[in-house]
């Protein structure tokens, strides 16, 4: 099929409508904005219903509601507004319902910046909300990733009855790129004979609730949580190693900082240090042992984790990872600022120097 | 020849739908016009974008002699949605050549509404830019409905169409032929010219048989790991 030009956010909205996302409820904000208004316009049209909330809490509550009676629901924000749906992600993930979350990174804390960050790392892995509960995480590091993992993340959300979140940062949104409209991996779903949608020839009607007030009531929904949750580590996870198979140097990013070190790549093989990528492509669940692995081979020398953050925050995941099998390095900056190709490469060659 | 001579008014106002690759052609129009000896002055006046604008190339511009005026003098990276008033110096000043860069859409070019009565006093050419990869302009219907709709909103006449078709990185020479079949059937349609067709350099030597103008580019809106 031929390519098409399409900006981040734009493709985004098209691929949920492709997807067959019934209902979309958001509010804008900078830099993911697009996403509403290309849904406003499109959504409708297609046979589903838009609708502007009056804020981000109720928007994440009306995909609550939404995907209690068995709709395909989705909401998407930026950082600040992410941090407003944390309470209606842990409902919907105690409720077991699925739903679709895009979260397009900016800077924080705070308002911080409308530029892009990854300063939700942990926010999106960890679980911002109360309770014991996990979100599979897609990083798409460029446009037609993302169109492809927003289509995927309805399936999955069906499946395992869990939100999805699709995390990117604010540059993936806002760039333009060619993409194609290619078919993706479709599971095999289950019918929602839990859905809230009326009695539809049972016995009683269905309910849809996070509260279980008699403690091994609630401890027995944990432990099903906790093993859906274990059947996703296990069957979900994803990652991509570029040029592993002999590099000394490894850098391990994922979303935009894993496009900058592509080129950082390419440079470093021209000059004949051996570089390689390892991109997570799920953070949760988080690649742990392919990177546990590949940090315990031999020619591996030295790591360098790059975010587009300052504190470091998948830098925890990588360290978890690696146990202490290699040295890690962290490069990391905020506020739009970009890690650049050439900061990438002067690491390289300075940590192949303490090494050798 | 001047390479600009294809765009020989005064003020060269640039819209399109949103992802065309206004931006890119405008930042290269003000580059190349400064190379042909002239006195440029460019206006960001994209208030619908909040990444890929003109004000981040302005070292570039600024180190061609341009002088860039741009809607956040104090913070590019605000979001507000506020004109400068730096804006009539270019209107006023009739000794340069002025490039306004719009946002995207009739939305986007609702900033030119209110210098409507100013704009049409100067010899001006409205540009709609066109990128045929673009899916919501590249059936020429759609095209023209969003060129209508730029100079409804602005109240000023079209009068010159710019091929831009592309795929970023992936653009081939057959994209930018794609790109002039379209631009020729919109031109056919609605009487308006095409005033040219943006391709990078390495494209030149095999379009020499396109009918009109190829304007050549560098790339200028990059991405970080460009």
């Amino acid at each position: 099929m031929a390519k098409e030009l399409w900006k981040g956010n734009e493709a985004i909205a098209e691929a949920a409508i492709r997807a067959g996302c019934d209902c979309f409820f958001g509010y804008p904000i900078t830099p993911q904005s697009e996403v509403p208004e290309y849904m406003s316009v499109h959504l409708p049209k297609a046979g589903g219903v838009f609708v502007q909330s009056e804020s981000e809490v109720a928007a994440i509550n009306m995909v609550y509601g939404a995907a209690g009676a068995g709709m395909r629901a989705m909401t998407s924000s930026s950082s600040p507004g992410i941090s407003l749906k944390q309470e209606g992600i842990t409902y919907l993930a105690g409720a077991e319902l699925p739903a679709v979350i895009i979260n397009c990174m900016r800077g924080g804390p705070g308002l911080g910046t409308i530029q892009p960050g990854q300063g939700d790392y942990f926010q999106a892995t960890r679980g911002g909300g109360n309770g014991d509960y996990r979100t599979v995480v897609l990083a798409p590091s460029n446009v037609q990733e993302t169109v492809d993992f927003v289509q995927e993340a309805f399936d999955i959300a069906d499946l395992y009855r869990n939100p999805v979140m699709v995390l990117c940062d604010g540059l993936i949104g806002q760039m333009m790129e060619p993409i194609e409209w290619r078919p993706v991996p479709k599971r095999d779903l289950p019918p929602k004979d839990w859905a809230a949608n009326g009695r539809m020839g049972r016995e009683n009607q269905n309910s849809i609730t996070s509260i279980f007030l008699d403690a091994e009531e609630c401890e027995a929904h944990n432990d099903r949580l906790t093993a859906k949750y274990a059947e996703m580590e296990e069957k979900e996870v994803r990652w991509e190693e570029i040029q592993c198979e002999d590099a000394e140097v490894l850098i391990t990013a994922y979303g935009t900082p894993a496009r900058i070190a592509l080129t950082a790549l390419e440079t470093l093989r021209a000059e004949g240090i051996k570089a390689g990528l390892f991109r997570p492509i799920t953070l949760w669940p988080f690649p742990e042992k392919a990177l546990h692995t590949l940090a315990g081979k031999d020619h591996i020398k030295a790591i360098l984790d790059v975010e587009m953050s300052t504190t470091g925050q998948m830098l925890d995941d990588v360290r978890l990872a690696v146990e202490g099998q290699k040295p890690i390095s962290y490069l990391g900056h905020a506020g739009g600022i970009m890690p650049t190709v050439e900061e990438m490469i002067e690491w390289a060659r300075e940590a192949l120097k303490e090494v050798k | 020849m001047l390479t600009t001579s294809f765009c020989p008014h005064r003020l060269s106002i640039v819209t399109g739908h949103y992802g065309t690759g206004k931006t890119e052609f405008a930042v290269n129009l003000a580059l190349a016009m400064a190379r042909d000896g002239e006195r440029v002055m460019m206006a960001d006046l994209d208030i619908v974008n909040p990444y890929f604008r003109s004000r981040e190339r302005r070292n570039v511009l600024e180190e061609a002699g341009i002088r860039l005026i741009s809607s956040s003098q104090a913070c590019s990276d605000a979001d507000v949605p506020a004109l400068p008033a730096e804006l009539l110096t270019i209107l006023e000043d009739r000794t340069v050549r002025g490039i306004l860069d719009i946002g995207g859409d009739p939305v986007g070019a609702r900033v030119l509404a209110r210098f409507q009565p100013r704009i049409v006093m100067e010899d001006y050419q409205l540009i709609y830019v066109l990128n045929a990869n673009r899916p919501e302009v590249r059936e020429p219907e759609n095209a023209i409905a969003y060129l209508r709709g730029i100079e409804a909103t602005t109240g000023l006449i079209c009068t010159g169409i710019v091929n831009n078709t592309h795929l970023c990185g992936e653009t081939t020479e057959e994209e930018i032929r794609k790109g002039a079949a379209l631009a020729a059937e919109v031109s056919r349609e609605t009487g308006i010219p095409v005033l040219c067709h943006v391709a990078e350099e390495k494209f030149i030597p095999s379009l020499s048989d396109l009918s009109g103008t190829v304007f050549p580019i560098t790339i200028q809106m990059k991405k970080p790991w460009e």
